[in-house]
């Protein structure tokens, strides 16, 4: 049989287009037109090429914020995976009371606005009438998250683990929650111990949320904006000044387009990178599960 | 191994259980002997798999005792009480292969590694599974799984007890034979006590020695499969056993003379003074399509053809309402137009009253 050639169907995708050009594809190269232009006002542009890229690759001051960036990662990563499986293993295990009281307790961070969470952290850690700062204070340790790196940094940890390790629990509850009761009943009459338990049954259960619970604290984390940015505004001085931060003030408080395009068109390009990566690794750990 | 009592047991799974029907289980007496293979049958939610965890101690009767041997294990852990379960689904642990798995029990008994290396090879070859010993147990199929998870349930000689929690329900067909000729074979060989949950009748008279029917959370019969198919105790196993189950027809019962409506049946025991409702039950098995028209009058509703014999539906009309009678007929037997009554055989007659099998003596 021979086909009819109908080329109709390209206006089917034309909404589509339509939708993803203006939403992505549209502003992204306006960005990348800034990253190999530069400007000296009146609207006039000329060509440079590579020169901010190779700028930006050579920055000390975006190494710095590229190596703070991926210690908070870091630190927030071994942190909240950890605790979140930790929480979620304590968690009332039967449909209760109990069981939507700890949901509903651990859901209650992530519902709250990022800048509001900045806020609220912003207010407990102050020394003069936070309760966080005061009752440190009152101890004798010398806490000023303005003032002190070190201080700023423990707010700005804790402050996200308290916000985001409720998404780790939420995922990998839901991951115990499909265990089904014979391998826990297997496992005693095995007399498996609670770690063998934890490495042999729970833990490959819940491999794969628990990949998707790292992969969303990694891109979240790593572009991590509003909350430091309330917080501290990034500072004191540059302590707390991570990629995103350093980006908008590059943009927006000294206006050098260029850089800051080519420096977003990297940054973007590295967390699609890592995300990738993280991506295969699921759809293969899930090939192998099944 | 271990003789098994369960004494004066109930289970509810209420906390405040008011009226009978709270009860998973109502109180049950029973003894397991030692070493026999037991099957424990009946429909989804008669309590089998309750009585089941009770006796592996993974659920807390409500009232009663266990007894392995002489010893009250109610209140013992399933650690405790050194029985093997095999589940429904089969549970093996991914990340390891079907060495380690065998291995598991055995190794978190800190038993010695050369023991536990010449056992895990023993077992493989009981299930096997010798040749597949270092592959991972994830990439394996559902029936290999379950040979492992049993496996893992006869890789320990000294257990009290074997329990089978339906463990063919996700195998194929032509596996399931397999494994089931494969555990009755373990069991002659090893002698262990054990006991197999199923709602599938095959399974149940071909394993064990002994079957246990229960029903709404009552143990209404316990027998070999003979037994049970000729002596059903209460009308309910005469149904739930046989394909179709045994004919259930309303009866008045005088002395050695049953019948229904006018029809007079010959009986070959008395009964005297029978309470409650009267009942016959007879096997479509022992029923002949007859032209003689001393039978039972019936009209065919349909004949269906399953290979080695034919179920005829029948039907007989009784007062203004019609009695469903089935009848197995030999392949070969051909059915003719002027067979339109049944003749029952006499010894194979069994009488109920209010459900209960009534015995009686010898008529003269």
């Amino acid at each position: 049989m021979k086909k009819t050639l109908n080329q109709k169907a390209w206006f089917m995708v034309l909404p589509v287009l339509l939708l993803v050009a203006f939403s992505a594809i549209i502003p992204l190269m306006t960005v990348v037109n800034y990253s190999v232009q530069d400007t000296f006002g009146n609207n006039e542009f000329f060509w440079v090429g590579l020169e901010w890229f190779e700028e930006i690759l050579h920055s000390e001051r975006m190494h710095d914020a590229l190596s703070r960036q991926a210690m908070f990662t870091a630190i927030i990563l071994l942190i909240e995976i950890p605790l979140g499986i930790f929480v979620a293993l304590h968690m009332p295990k039967n449909k209760g009371f109990w069981s939507s009281l700890c949901l509903v307790l651990v859901a209650l961070p992530l519902l709250i606005p990022w800048n509001v969470v900045g806020t609220i952290w912003q207010v407990f850690g102050r020394v003069d009438i936070g309760l966080l700062g005061h009752s440190l204070a009152s101890l004798g340790i010398d806490y000023n998250y303005t003032q002190n790196s070190t201080a700023a940094w423990f707010t700005i940890i804790i402050m996200d683990v308290w916000h985001w390790t409720s998404l780790v629990v939420l995922l990998c509850y839901a991951g115990l929650q499909s265990i089904p009761d014979a391998y826990y009943q297997a496992a005693k009459i095995d007399q498996a111990s609670r770690w063998n338990v934890f490495r042999h049954i729970q833990l490959p259960k819940i491999k794969g949320v628990l990949l998707i619970a790292i992969l969303l604290r990694f891109m979240d984390s790593f572009m991590i904006y509003t909350e430091p940015f309330v917080l501290t505004g990034g500072g004191p001085g540059n302590a707390t000044t991570f990629l995103s931060i350093d980006l908008v003030k590059m943009a927006i408080g000294q206006f050098d387009l260029g850089p800051a395009a080519a420096f977003s068109l990297m940054y973007f390009l590295g967390i699609l990178l890592v995300s990738y990566v993280f991506y295969t690794l699921m759809v293969n750990s899930e090939g192998q599960g099944s | 191994m271990a003789k098994i009592t369960l004494s004066n047991l109930a289970h509810s799974y209420s906390k405040t259980p008011a009226s009978p029907s709270d009860f998973a289980l109502k109180t049950i007496d029973h003894i397991w002997e030692d070493g026999s293979a037991y099957a424990l049958l009946g429909p989804s939610g008669c309590g089998k798999s309750t009585l089941l965890n009770i006796i592996s101690g993974l659920l807390a009767p409500s009232q009663g005792k266990v007894l392995f041997d002489d010893n009250d294990v109610t209140s013992a852990s399933t650690s405790e009480r050194n029985i093997a379960q095999v589940f429904q689904f089969p549970v093996v642990y991914d990340t390891m292969t079907v060495r380690q798995n065998l291995a598991f029990p055995l190794k978190n008994r800190k038993l010695g590694a050369a023991y536990i290396d010449s056992r895990v090879n023993d077992v493989a070859n009981m299930i096997g599974m010798q040749d597949f010993l270092n592959d991972k147990a994830s990439g394996l199929t559902a029936d290999a799984k379950q040979k492992i998870s049993l496996g893992r349930g006869i890789v320990r000689e000294d257990v009290n007890a074997i329990l089978f929690d339906e463990p063919l329900t996700v195998i194929d067909p032509q596996m399931k034979w397999e494994l089931r000729t494969q555990l009755k074979a373990l069991h002659q060989q090893l002698g262990h006590t054990m006991i197999y949950v199923t709602h599938d009748q095959t399974e149940a008279l071909t394993f064990a020695d002994k079957v246990v029917v229960m029903s709404e959370g009552e143990v209404v019969q316990v027998g070999t499969p003979t037994e049970l198919f000729e002596r059903p105790a209460h009308t309910f196993v005469g149904f739930f056993i046989g394909s179709p189950g045994m004919n259930v027809l309303p009866v008045t019962v005088v002395g050695s003379k049953a019948m229904i409506g006018n029809h007079e049946i010959q009986l070959n025991s008395t009964y005297e003074q029978l309470s409650g409702t009267i009942e016959m039950g007879i096997r479509p098995e022992y029923i002949k399509l007859s032209n003689e028209p001393s039978g039972l009058a019936i009209k065919i509703d349909r004949v269906e053809d399953v290979g080695h014999h034919k179920i005829v539906r029948t039907r007989h009309a009784l007062d203004d309402q019609s009695l469903g009678i089935n009848v197995i007929v030999k392949e070969g037997l051909e059915i003719t137009d002027d067979m339109q009554y049944l003749v029952f055989e006499r010894e194979k007659i069994n009488v109920y009253a209010d459900k209960w099998l009534q015995d009686g003596k010898a008529a003269i």
